[in-house]
């Protein structure tokens, strides 16, 4: 027999909505696919349904009525969260304040009736794998934002889960902290090939961590896709103003190029359309000498970021285009110039609302 | 100067007020073991009232502990899970329930009294036995058991901890054992605390309710009052006092204890 790569169940959820006690709507009746070993994130802002679609597949909460979630093909929807074998990382992380951190990890080990010494190993590997070694006998209220952190993963991993779920783990951290972590995770999940669910409303994260991302909005799936593939080809102006920072212009469509008032914008093609919205990148757009582009416009303000600088540009399109350029060219505020964009960059959006 | 003054100010009140709650204790405790109250402590100082008390009302000490730490079992059984359930559960039933269980709270004891008794006056057995006190004490007292629970619940993400063992895969009762009981524990000490102290001196419902062989500490006391030399009944609240402050002082070191762990 065959063993598909990675490790852990493919779970796969069936037309599952949840409609609260008090008539709220949070998840439209969903279907997805979770391969065996992948990383899927579920991104969007908060009240989107990524929560309650994570508790769904964790088994805390039960679908409405027709959904049903299946680990490897059999039916869990039933079943509850302490028989589907599931690790959990909560945003409170909800660490055992009457625990020593030894058996915070050993916890879940200790319910499957594991001797101790056998026991004791697994919590030193994982201990070792999360680097939290010395803090073994510490209680958690003596532990720091992060240290509690790896704890809830040591002991999420430490039961060797079918799936591992996050629901926003590293929210509740400083921003310096949460991209360190970030890292770690990452390395972590791939070293261990399980298939997880990492729940975020952080664009980032998502695009580090994700095999695919699942874009939600307002309790439905907006997209699915590679981290590539949701931030070059968004399917709806939602998802590509909020993965990352987007240009959308409306503006009509003639013989394959955007009419715009600073000139026309090649997109590719030979279509016309009498009101089109389209999706450029900021950091797709080449500063270059007015003329030298189709396109031309008046600088704005330049800020310096570092690594880049941001330009708002003003007559290209009927609203300020934002730019990126790179931190080494020189331009000024008020400044004529032309703007060079590819016709592979511009995206046209489905023109709705 | 002025602080001075102030403090001494402070200082005298807290003084008075303390001697106000104390003093008609002493008092009262000191009649106990003098020979003849009415002629004062020079008439002599006597351990006989304290026998006596002893010999006429061992009986009703022992089953007012009994009864006092039976309360305790019957909320700690039914009352933890029931905080915990309480707790866990949003929506209008537990609201409900959750009001109706304080009600106690409000009612006076002579009521709550009358109900058990016309609830229950066809089963002469349980009403002539300490059980149906046993009963009264537990329907006044549990709401200090629930409420106190519940406070602790609130300043701890209980449903979050209970997920996350349910998540590592410990069944209900696992979880409650592991994990709910062990968070709960300074509610569970100072609801006990309360509960223990208020079955012990517990007089109105409890006077409604007794027969003459299931006489509680309170109603011995009542009863010495009524019928017996001052000095008798005064032996009986220095009993009542010797067995009561141990009992106070190891439960609030206890929770003492525990609150600083």
């Amino acid at each position: 027999m065959s063993v598909p790569a990675g490790h852990g169940v493919s779970v796969r959820i069936e037309a599952c909505g949840k409609t609260f006690a008090d008539g709220t709507r949070a998840l439209e009746p969903a279907t997805l696919d979770i391969a065996r070993g992948e990383t899927l994130v579920l991104l969007g802002p908060s009240g989107c349904g990524k929560t309650t679609m994570l508790r769904i597949i964790a088994g805390l909460e039960l679908p409405d009525a027709g959904g049903r979630v299946l680990f490897d093909g059999n039916d869990m929807t039933s079943v509850p969260i302490e028989r589907r074998n599931v690790g959990m990382v909560f945003q409170s992380y909800a660490l055992f304040p009457n625990m020593s951190v030894a058996d915070n990890i050993g916890y879940g080990l200790k319910i499957r009736g594991m001797a101790r010494q056998e026991r004791a190993a697994r919590v030193a590997e994982l201990v070792a794998l999360t680097n939290i070694s010395g803090l073994e006998n510490r209680r958690v209220d003596q532990l720091s934002g992060g240290q509690r952190q790896r704890v809830a993963l040591a002991r999420a991993v430490a039961i060797r889960p079918g799936i591992l779920l996050l629901d926003e783990p590293l929210t509740a951290l400083d921003a310096a902290l949460r991209d360190r972590l970030r890292g770690e995770l990452n390395r972590l999940l791939r070293a261990l090939g399980i298939t997880t669910i990492y729940v975020t409303h952080d664009q980032s994260e998502a695009m580090e961590l994700g095999d695919r991302i699942v874009v939600m909005q307002r309790g439905s799936i907006a997209q699915i896709g590679t981290p590539r593939e949701i931030y070059f080809k968004p399917k709806n102006r939602f998802v590509a103003e909020f993965i990352g920072a987007a240009n959308i212009i409306e503006a009509p469509v003639e013989n394959g190029e955007l009419v715009l008032p600073g000139g026309r914008q090649p997109i590719g093609g030979e279509a016309s359309q009498a009101a089109a919205v389209a999706m450029i990148r900021p950091e797709t757009i080449g500063v270059v000498e007015e003329g030298a582009a189709p396109l031309s416009g008046t600088i704005d303000s330049v800020s310096f970021i570092g690594d880049r600088q941001r330009m708002l540009v003003s007559g290209a399109s009927d609203k300020v285009l934002t730019v990126d350029a790179p931190n080494t060219i020189k331009a000024q505020a008020g400044e004529r110039i032309g703007l060079l964009i590819a016709a592979e960059a511009v995206r046209l959006l489905p023109s709705e609302n | 100067m002025r602080d001075r003054l102030i403090f001494t100010g402070q200082l005298l009140f807290t003084l008075l007020v303390a001697a106000f709650l104390v003093v008609p204790a002493i008092l009262s405790i000191s009649a106990g073991v003098t020979v003849n109250y009415f002629r004062g402590i020079s008439s002599g100082v006597t351990l006989q009232w304290v026998f006596q008390v002893w010999e006429l009302y061992a009986g009703t000490i022992l089953l007012s502990f009994v009864i006092a730490f039976a309360t305790l079992a019957a909320t700690l059984v039914a009352g933890v899970p029931a905080a915990y359930a309480l707790h866990v559960r949003a929506g209008r039933l537990s609201r409900i329930i959750e009001e109706v269980i304080t009600l106690p709270l409000a009612i006076p004891g002579l009521a709550i009294a009358l109900a058990l008794l016309f609830t229950y006056q066809g089963f002469s057995d349980f009403r002539r036995s300490w059980l149906f006190i046993l009963t009264g004490h537990v329907i006044y007292t549990m709401p200090f058991m629930v409420r106190s629970v519940m406070a602790v619940f609130a300043t701890i993400d209980i449903k979050t901890l209970d997920e996350g063992a349910a998540s590592l895969g410990a069944p209900p009762w696992r979880r409650f054992r592991d994990v709910i009981v062990p968070n709960a524990v300074p509610g569970i000490l100072a609801g006990s605390l309360m509960v223990v102290t208020l079955s012990l001196g517990e007089f109105n419902l409890t006077w409604m309710l007794h027969t003459p062989l299931t006489k509680t500490l309170p109603i011995g006391l009542a009863d010495s009052y009524a019928s017996m030399r001052l000095e008798v009944a005064s032996a009986y609240t220095l009993i009542f006092f010797v067995m009561i402050i141990p009992l106070l002082v190891a439960m609030q070191m206890f929770a003492d204890q525990e609150q600083k762990r």
